[in-house]
């Protein structure tokens, strides 16, 4: 069993923490890139020394940097993703046509059948997809142009397609979200999209069971059980267990069903964790105690967890791709807040301890084994 | 003895720290541009393809627009809004100047 490694990236460039299998000691290296934005660094299901990771400033915009040796080093790849034809436009914040404008990528998901195959998702939302390892990117347009595209409206965050989800048992399904316009799936590789928002309800947009409009923060699932989907959104904590054509609310006992992220047990497909957030106004943890909320029963029935975790002043955010789980037995879950700690737990979440407190802003975090 | 071959002027370009770093230099590098009129394209053409690192990060990389935190001076002469079709200041092209690229400055 090899090291573990978690790609922390920040509004100040990528820390990379690594332990023995224990877990109980991290090391930290970098920065890397410092002084950018790393919003994506994600490392490969089949090669996790492949890496990929987007870097950008509001000065230089966006570059692409890739290691094949664990982020030991780095190389600038293809940066350039231009949208397919003619773009068109979306709606703006007030209603108006808004032009197509590529900003950046919020979220790399290379791909469980072919380590050159990375598929990016981007801001104004976008898929795009390398087969080359990431030389080269093109844009999968049927998701941009589906009927709906030119009504899809940005939230406050940008109008980002922040999360891609594949079924490692079935190439050619993806599933991804976009703030907000809702979420989406693929059975052909991308070709083709269909919405899947059918028993979702928003509150906040003017028709709350509307097709397109709602602010879904994270989507996850478990590899053994891939039909069935778990989601974080603005408001509610939902599954599905169709792939998407049906959701139902699984908020139950949960302190506040707003959030960020979601992420599943590695070992166990009913297991879930959410982070509770105060509200959309308040995006900090209730009380100012950080906790992580953890569902055994898929849903609905949940428990505090405490151990180890600030139970007071702690008026942090965790954001949507900043919480991850590794490989090993029992689950290790990790997480990064906006006030720059990290937070870790090697047993399913019984007990967290904070990894490191010094980074910056953390924007996205990723678990992986090495072999 | 001019053979036909267009002139070869060496500019030196002022980097700031990020692209000093993602570009692996120092703060000066020496550009080698081709063409009998020197201008901010050129120039800009020239850096990016011996440095691709830096491409897009100074300009759009499609539009080729001026980036919006993004200034170049030749001394003190601002010469962002000089058309980049401009031939740029003797002293850019003879050397005795750098031309200094410049990001806005800003905290956070």
């Amino acid at each position: 069993m090899g090291e573990v490694r978690l790609l922390v990236g920040t509004a100040k460039g990528l820390f990379i923490l690594r332990s023995d299998p224990a877990r109980d000691r991290w090391s930290i290296d970098g920065p890397h890139f410092g002084g950018w934005n790393v919003t994506a660094a994600k490392s490969s299901p089949i090669d996790p020394d492949r890496i990929w990771v987007s870097a950008w400033t509001d000065w230089h915009g966006q570059v692409v940097h890739r290691s094949t040796d664990g982020g030991r080093t780095w190389e600038t790849v293809g940066n350039d993703f231009a949208y397919a034809g003619e773009t068109g436009t979306h709606q703006w914040y007030d209603g108006t046509p808004h032009p197509w404008d590529f900003k950046r990528v919020w979220h790399f998901e290379p791909s469980a059948f072919d380590v050159d195959t990375v598929y990016a998702g981007v801001e104004d939302a976008a898929i795009f997809r390398t087969t080359d390892g990431g030389d080269s990117w093109h844009e999968l347009p049927g998701l941009r142009t589906h009927t709906t595209g030119g009504i899809w409206q940005p939230g406050a965050g940008g109008l980002c397609l922040h999360t891609i989800v594949q079924d490692p048992g079935r190439e050619g399904r993806l599933y991804v979200a976009i703030s907000a316009a809702g979420a989406f799936r693929t059975d052909d590789g991308g070709e083709t999209w269909s919405v899947i928002t059918n028993g979702l309800s928003s509150l906040y947009i003017p028709d709350p069971n509307a097709e397109v409009g709602h602010c879904v923060h994270r989507i996850a699932l478990h590899p053994d059980r891939p039909d069935t989907l778990y989601m974080q959104k603005h408001w509610d904590v939902c599954r599905s267990d169709d792939a998407g054509d049906n959701w139902r609310e699984v908020s139950g006992n949960l302190s506040t069903d707003f959030g960020f992220p979601i992420v599943v047990n590695t070992n166990d497909p009913d297991t879930v964790y959410v982070v509770p957030i105060q509200s959309d106004a308040e995006h900090f943890p209730p009380d100012g105690k950080l906790r992580v909320w953890r569902s055994r029963t898929g849903g609905n029935e949940w428990e505090e967890l405490a151990d180890g975790l600030p139970e007071a002043d702690f008026y942090q955010n965790v954001l949507r791709g900043a919480m991850s789980v590794d490989s090993l037995d029992p689950c290790g879950i990790y997480f990064g807040t906006t006030g720059g700690h990290v937070y870790g737990s090697r047993d399913d979440g019984d007990h967290w301890a904070k990894l490191t407190d010094g980074l910056p802003r953390v924007l996205c975090v990723e678990a992986s084994v090495g072999g | 003895m001019n053979d036909g071959a267009p002139p070869v002027v060496i500019v030196r370009v002022e980097l700031p720290s990020h692209l000093r770093r993602l570009a692996g230099t120092g703060s000066l590098v020496e550009v080698r541009v081709d063409g009998d009129d020197v201008t901010a394209r050129t120039l800009f053409d020239a850096l990016e393809s011996a440095y691709p690192t830096l491409r897009g990060t100074i300009r759009d990389p499609r539009s080729g627009a001026r980036r919006a935190y993004m200034r170049w001076f030749a001394g003190t002469e601002d010469l962002s809004h000089t058309a980049v079709d401009e031939p740029l200041p003797d002293a850019v092209v003879e050397g005795r100047e750098p031309l200094r690229v410049v990001g806005a400055i800003a905290g956070g």
